[in-house]
């Protein structure tokens, strides 16, 4: 049997679990992004609502 | 509310998680001709299936948007679909690392490696073309298409170890594959936190869609001006 099988295995696992908190932090990131943008426009509405 | 059932569900599937990891490395015996390396299967399998789920529910979303042009049914396929793509990452990653000490090479242009990797570059095109068109409505249109399109490759992995010669294990359900029921019974409780953990996921970026949708339309409210 390949020595390396249990190592590959744990690297199986750890692949798992690294994809799935990669793509949470993005979306948590993306979710920040969003409310930054939100605000902005809000803002710029606000703005254009007075001079107008 | 929603937000804690949310939390309440990831932690319970974490949990499931945790336990079935204590499960398989410490009860479960390792598989004799394979190994250890064996065990990947309890993540390489439920992460295909429920990348698969994805897929069809964004097909389903996908026609019934063009059914009714709800905006709702857009938001869970985009969310769906991508996803979805993070599950088929985790198979098709999960998959190389069991090939390389069985196999004995990371990759093969076998046919069901290489109709998963299509399907991953399909969905992964639908999400570019989102991005490609501005307009909401039209990008919706397009977008439902071509989701309904991009299934039409789902039957093919699946069913591309029937069709065609190929050095990919058969499928131990409805296949010609078998395994011993202690392993059988793992396969699907793992499954239930990975699917679990993909519908919270889903659920919390069609929310970050309805955001979008919100400042899509407030932008256009400030143009008026």
């Amino acid at each position: 049997m390949d020595p390396r099988n249990v190592t590959f295995m744990f690297y199986g696992f750890a692949a798992v679990w690294a994809i799935l908190f990669a793509y949470l932090i993005f979306l948590v990131l993306r979710e920040r992004h969003l409310k930054d943008e939100l605000d902005r426009v809000k803002r710029m509405i606000e703005d254009r609502e007075h001079k107008s | 509310m929603r937000k804690k059932i949310l939390i309440v569900l990831s932690i319970f599937a974490v949990a499931l998680l945790i336990r079935n990891l204590y499960v398989m490395l410490e009860v479960l015996p390792d598989e004799v001709s394979q190994g250890p390396i064996f065990r990947i299967i309890f993540f390489h399998v439920p992460a295909a299936w429920t990348a698969f789920v994805g897929f069809a529910a964004a097909l389903v979303l996908s026609i019934l948007y063009l059914a009714t042009r709800n905006f709702k049914y857009d938001s869970i396929a985009v969310a769906a679909t991508e996803v979805g793509i993070v599950f088929g990452a985790a198979n098709l990653i999960t998959g190389m690392i069991w090939g390389r000490i069985i196999w004995g090479i990371w990759w093969t242009w076998d046919p069901r490696l290489t109709s998963m990797l299509i399907c991953e570059i399909l969905y992964a095109g639908y999400l570019m073309l989102r991005k490609a068109v501005d307009d909401p409505t039209q990008r919706a249109r397009i977008a439902a298409v071509f989701s309904i399109f991009a299934f039409t490759d789902v039957p093919i992995v699946f069913f591309s170890i029937k069709w065609w010669r190929t050095q990919h294990p058969q499928p131990v359900v409805w296949g010609g594959g078998s395994m011993a029921p202690a392993y059988w019974d793992m396969l699907f409780l793992n499954w239930v936190p990975i699917l679990l953990l993909g519908v919270v996921l889903v659920a919390y970026r069609t929310q970050q869609e309805r955001v979008q949708r919100e400042i899509d339309a407030l932008r256009r409210y400030a143009h008026e001006f």
